[in-house]
């Protein structure tokens, strides 16, 4: 199966930020090694929540809005996607992203099959 | 029979339909041509081989690639010399995986291991039929569609996935204690069963006879509708049958780590330490000392208040009631009922009668079921 692994960095940001350099760098590790991990086939860490622009269309006109869809501090900060047998595995993924031991969250979607 | 067809067709909904398609020909059959020799196994192959037509029949292919490796015809009439794998265990974990919320994990256990009808589970948690049949339906979906795995959780998972399934089973027990005797009695057929599946798991064997043990007293605990307190309860009307397997349960979870002797600490798991104060108290003489010990391991292991005021009870049986409240004294838990109702006891033993009226009142305003309010109304009378 394969499922959207998505990282919420929630309050983990502030977190991140009392860091120190050598802490920061060896989480970084940790990303790239989760990157390299079997079964994962693709992931990014996204541009900060501000940068985002939702965009809906009426009556055919694009209307944009400045910010993300999901308030600031719920925003998707990045994701992997992830081929694996079951939920377990990508349980046993998701519990190793940093993230999920700093404050924020990883929420687990399987991908419809086509 | 369902676990060995979820097992094989990977698919609830599937296998459910197939049992009963499978019932339905038994059903019609059997008084017609005697039964099978092998009814089980009858059942069993002929749900699958309608569940193998049903889905030939409706051409999913990608996602049913194992069932179309299975044997070519339908048969009309079944082989059943094969061998059934016990699925249970698998099918309990899938039920208890804590990607489940705790309330479809209960309803599914007991749908699909217990047996029960939609209808008796919502009667049972005081919801529509309605409500449980969506909840049934939304936790088979997610199943289904988020990939719980179908199988025992390997080594470096089992303990806490183990646990959850303790947990439910438990909470099944607990469910019924008070008012429903019909799931106490189905959760000590599931725990009778995983201590029949995992024989070397000693907390299995410890639930099995915590829940045992606890049930045993179920006549005397509630006569004529009134509580009765464990001190006061007329032992004679304790079963005797249920006391002993608990104890024999208690006495291979003991075993299994290996215990030198009974009541030898330490204890073992929350459900064997439970379990060994549930025997403590079955005991001709109530052993005070040993008693409060079990509680402080307990306590030390769960961190919980509720723990911590068992044993402030056990403490002041064993060095007096002033004891008992000096440690109560300690425990933040104002708006727990038990509480306020063993400060009272306690108050009362002392001869400060003032005090223990305005605790039991306390109790009584937190206590929520008519047999405990009629008792707590009944000891502030004798006041």
């Amino acid at each position: 199966m394969q499922y959207l692994v998505q990282i919420f960095t929630g309050e983990s940001m502030g977190a991140w930020e009392r860091l120190s350099e050598d802490e920061k760098t060896s989480i970084t590790q940790e990303y790239f090694a989760i990157s390299e991990a079997p079964g994962v086939t693709g992931g990014a860490q996204l541009q900060p929540p501000e940068t985002a622009t939702t965009v809906r269309v009426q009556d055919g006109r694009t209307l944009t809005t400045d910010g993300p869809f999901a308030e600031t501090k719920e925003a998707l900060g990045g994701y992997y996607l992830f081929e694996a047998e079951d939920l377990d595995a990508a349980i046993e993924l998701a519990a190793r992203i940093p993230a999920a031991r700093l404050g924020g969250a990883v929420e687990v979607r399987p991908l419809v099959a086509r | 029979m369902l676990a060995a067809l979820v097992g094989y067709l990977g698919d609830f909904d599937l296998a459910e339909e197939a049992a009963q398609e499978a019932f339905a020909v038994a059903a019609e059959r059997w008084p017609r041509e005697g039964e099978p020799a092998n009814p089980a196994a009858w059942l069993i192959v002929t749900a699958r081989n309608r569940a193998i037509d049903r889905i030939r029949r409706e051409r999913t292919l990608a996602a049913r690639a194992r069932l179309l490796e299975a044997p070519e015809a339908f048969e009309e009439e079944p082989e059943v010399d094969e061998q059934f794998p016990d699925e249970r265990l698998e099918l309990i974990f899938t039920c208890a995986h804590p990607a489940l919320g705790l309330d479809a994990q209960v309803a599914l256990i007991l749908r699909s291991l217990g047996g029960l009808s939609t209808g008796e589970i919502a009667r049972a948690f005081l919801v529509s039929e309605a409500t449980m049949a969506q909840r049934l339906v939304r936790a088979k979906r997610k199943i289904h569609g988020a990939g719980i795995p179908f199988r025992i959780p390997p080594p470096h998972m089992l303990p806490d996935r183990l646990a959850a399934v303790l947990a439910v089973v438990y909470l099944i027990f607990n469910e019924g204690y008070d008012s429903q005797p019909q799931l106490a009695e189905e959760a000590i057929r599931l725990g009778a069963s995983l201590a029949e599946m995992m024989p070397d798991e000693a907390e299995v064997h410890g639930l099995l006879a915590l829940m045992l043990l606890t049930e045993s007293r179920r006549a005397a605990r509630l006569v004529d509708g009134e509580l009765v307190l464990l001190a006061d309860q007329d032992r004679a009307l304790w079963n005797a049958d249920r006391i002993g397997a608990g104890l024999a349960a208690l006495g291979r979870a003991r075993a299994l780590r290996g215990a030198p002797s009974p009541g030898a600490g330490p204890s073992g798991g929350p459900y064997a330490i439970q379990a060994e104060i549930a025997a403590l108290h079955a005991a001709p003489v109530r052993d005070w000392g040993l008693i409060a010990e079990r509680y402080e391991e307990l306590a030390a292991l769960t961190g919980s208040p509720v723990v911590a005021l068992n044993r402030a009870v056990a403490l002041a049986e064993r060095d007096g009631p002033q004891a008992g409240l000096d440690a109560i004294a300690a425990i933040d838990l104002d708006g727990y009922q038990y509480l306020h109702a063993a400060r009272a006891e306690m108050l009362r033993r002392l001869g400060r009668t003032e005090e223990a009226r305005s605790a039991f009142l306390r109790a009584l305003e937190l206590a929520r079921s008519e047999p405990e309010r009629r008792f707590l109304q009944r000891r502030i009378g004798e006041l």
